[in-house]
């Protein structure tokens, strides 16, 4: 097992990705995620932003390349070692995957559960989540009672309950009016401050001047778009208290 | 509806992130305690005894357990029969005058006496052989209104019923017959467990054929929760995903499966034992009505009921087994 430099929370090097024995969906992506910054991840349908998040948290492995998260090599990894990387990431899924027989409760606790988090200790974190993402009155109810913003924010708080080094969210604000993506934005900013590395995949460009610190990782047909190098080669800047 | 507090993150700040408690190993937390905090919520959803497994494993246990008994009782009847016959002799003498029949068992019996390890000895009446043999050769020899000597029907031979101290094995029956041959020629000495070799085959044929259902029946167990463990993983995949994708071990995951499967399997276990119990019991007791040596020597004893528990037992092992195997079988086919 291989480490990467130190501080550098993800790197793809020459990655490629292919479905069978389809064309490549995603050809030679190099980057590096740094700790603390905050990533838009934009392109067209079918530009590959799905596939590449879905290598970052470690839904799939590339077919060429290399991938590092947290100093470990992914793709030489184990795969009964994969589990202790996931658990240090926070996804949120574009179709929410709530639990759909757990309440809002249970949906955000899962994590922690997963986590081996003694049952004593996770009451009181679900709870303050829940109530961070407005939804204190709705611990109890179950996913399909609860609206497409509550859902998505289920989905957030789920994500975060476990303070991830890295926070990944496909299209977060797709299935909410444009004052409730804002709020949302606004959470993962919040996330972000705390040290979170956060990656969010849109296509909606008035939410990238929200966050004027932000850096831009442009899909087109399955590469990257990088012309200064800012992507491969990032400025550094301090890391959040993680 | 309250709205997002994106400020409020005092509290959230201070705790802290799961990755900073998580052990090295991620099989550190188990399947066990997973699935015990499961219990509160359940991360699969359990419809316990809906399904039709518990009740397939509560028939099949049953029948296992039925067929097992049968398979105790047919072992005891042969050990009953084996025992019993196992020191014991016949000598016949083959002598069609009456008068001279007697004379020659009664000399025979004397020899018999008089050879160490002999126990008992005892001629057997000729009336009593009379009515024994009656129902199927009619008026004989000797029959209890017709006197001894009187030679007034068939011939039978005179019998003599010994017991030898120890079994009644060929080197042994070859040196009595040569003590008795040369004494009373007309003698013929048998050991009586050879007059049931026959039956003694069938019973150790039926035994197996019983063990050969267990074992049938066991796989079908297997077969049949291998498929249910299959629907259920195909009815929770998306659930499944998604506590992979946090985190979860196969382990973790199989732990919940094999949890849910092993209350179904002892619920159905425990019925189907019930059951064969009450089924076993009540056939013991007809066939001890029958009040027929060979068939009350197959009762079962406190120790075969012992060992009828098990097969519960098995049956739930199995069936958690199964479980595990099919669910980490189809998480190694997710990265």
């Amino acid at each position: 097992m291989s480490s990467a430099p130190v501080g550098e929370i993800v790197q793809f090097d020459n990655v490629g990705l292919r479905y069978e024995s389809s064309r490549e969906v995603l050809t030679d992506i190099s980057f590096t995620l740094f700790p603390g910054s905050f990533y838009f991840l934009t392109g067209a349908s079918g530009a590959g932003k799905t596939s590449l998040l879905r290598l970052l948290y470690l839904a799939q492995r590339p077919s060429r390349g290399v991938v590092r998260m947290f100093g470990t090599d992914t793709i030489t990894l184990p795969r009964d070692r994969l589990p202790l990387l996931r658990r240090r990431l926070g996804v949120v899924f574009q179709d929410f995957r709530l639990v759909s027989h757990l309440s809002a409760f249970d949906n955000v606790a899962l994590p922690l559960r997963v986590a081996g988090v003694a049952e004593s200790e996770l009451v009181q974190p679900v709870r303050d989540m829940l109530e961070w993402v407005g939804l204190a009155d709705r611990m109890a109810a179950r996913p399909a009672t609860l609206s497409g913003g509550e859902q998505q924010r289920v989905a957030i708080a789920r994500a975060v309950i476990g303070r991830p080094q890295l926070l990944v969210a496909d299209e977060p604000t797709g299935n909410v009016d444009p004052d409730m993506a804002l709020k949302l934005l606004r959470l993962f900013e919040a996330m972000n401050r705390l040290g979170t590395t956060v990656v969010v995949a849109t296509h909606d460009a008035h939410l990238l001047r929200q966050v004027p610190d932000s850096l831009i990782m442009r899909l087109d047909r399955g590469r990257l778009s990088d012309p200064t190098g800012a992507l491969r080669y990032p400025p550094r800047r301090a890391a959040g208290p993680v | 509806m309250s709205e997002p507090d994106p400020n409020g993150l005092g509290r959230l700040s201070e705790q802290p992130a799961v990755s900073d408690a998580l052990p090295d190993d991620p099989s550190g937390v188990s399947g066990t305690q997973t699935a015990r905090r499961a219990r509160r919520a359940e991360i699969v959803p359990q419809d316990r005894l809906q399904g039709p497994i518990p009740w397939v494993i509560a028939i099949m246990v049953g029948l296992m357990v039925i067929a097992a008994a049968g398979a105790l009782a047919l072992r005891n009847t042969g050990q009953t029969a084996a025992s019993d016959l196992a020191g014991g002799i016949t000598v016949q003498i083959v002598e069609a005058r009456p008068e001279v029949r007697a004379r020659l068992a009664a000399r025979a019996a004397e020899v018999l006496r008089r050879q160490p390890g002999v126990s008992e000895v005892a001629i057997v009446p000729p009336g009593e052989l009379a009515a024994l043999v009656e129902p199927w050769l009619g008026r004989v020899d000797g029959a209890p209104d017709d006197p001894a000597g009187a030679d007034s029907g068939l011939p039978v031979p005179a019998l003599i019923d010994a017991r030898l101290a120890g079994p009644a094995d060929p080197a042994r029956l070859a040196a009595l017959g040569a003590a008795l041959r040369a004494e009373v020629p007309a003698a013929r000495v048998d050991a009586q467990s050879t007059w049931l070799t026959p039956v003694f085959g069938a019973i150790e044929s039926l035994t197996w054929l019983a063990l050969a259902l267990i074992v049938l029946l066991g796989l079908a167990t297997g077969a049949a929760v291998l498929l249910a463990a299959r629907t259920a993983l195909g009815n929770n995949r998306a659930t499944i995903e998604i506590v992979h994708l946090l985190g979860g071990t196969d382990a973790q995951i199989a732990g919940i499966f094999q949890r849910a499967t092993a209350l179904d399997a002892a619920g159905g276990s425990l019925a189907g034992f019930a059951a064969a119990w009450i089924v076993v019991s009540l056939l013991g007791r007809t066939f001890a009505a029958l009040q027929a040596g060979l068939v009350t020597g197959g009762a079962l004893g406190w120790g075969d009921w012992a060992l009828l528990g098990l097969i519960p037992l098995a049956a739930v092992a199995l069936a958690t087994l199964t479980a595990r195997w099919t669910v980490m079988r189809a998480l190694k086919g997710m990265l």
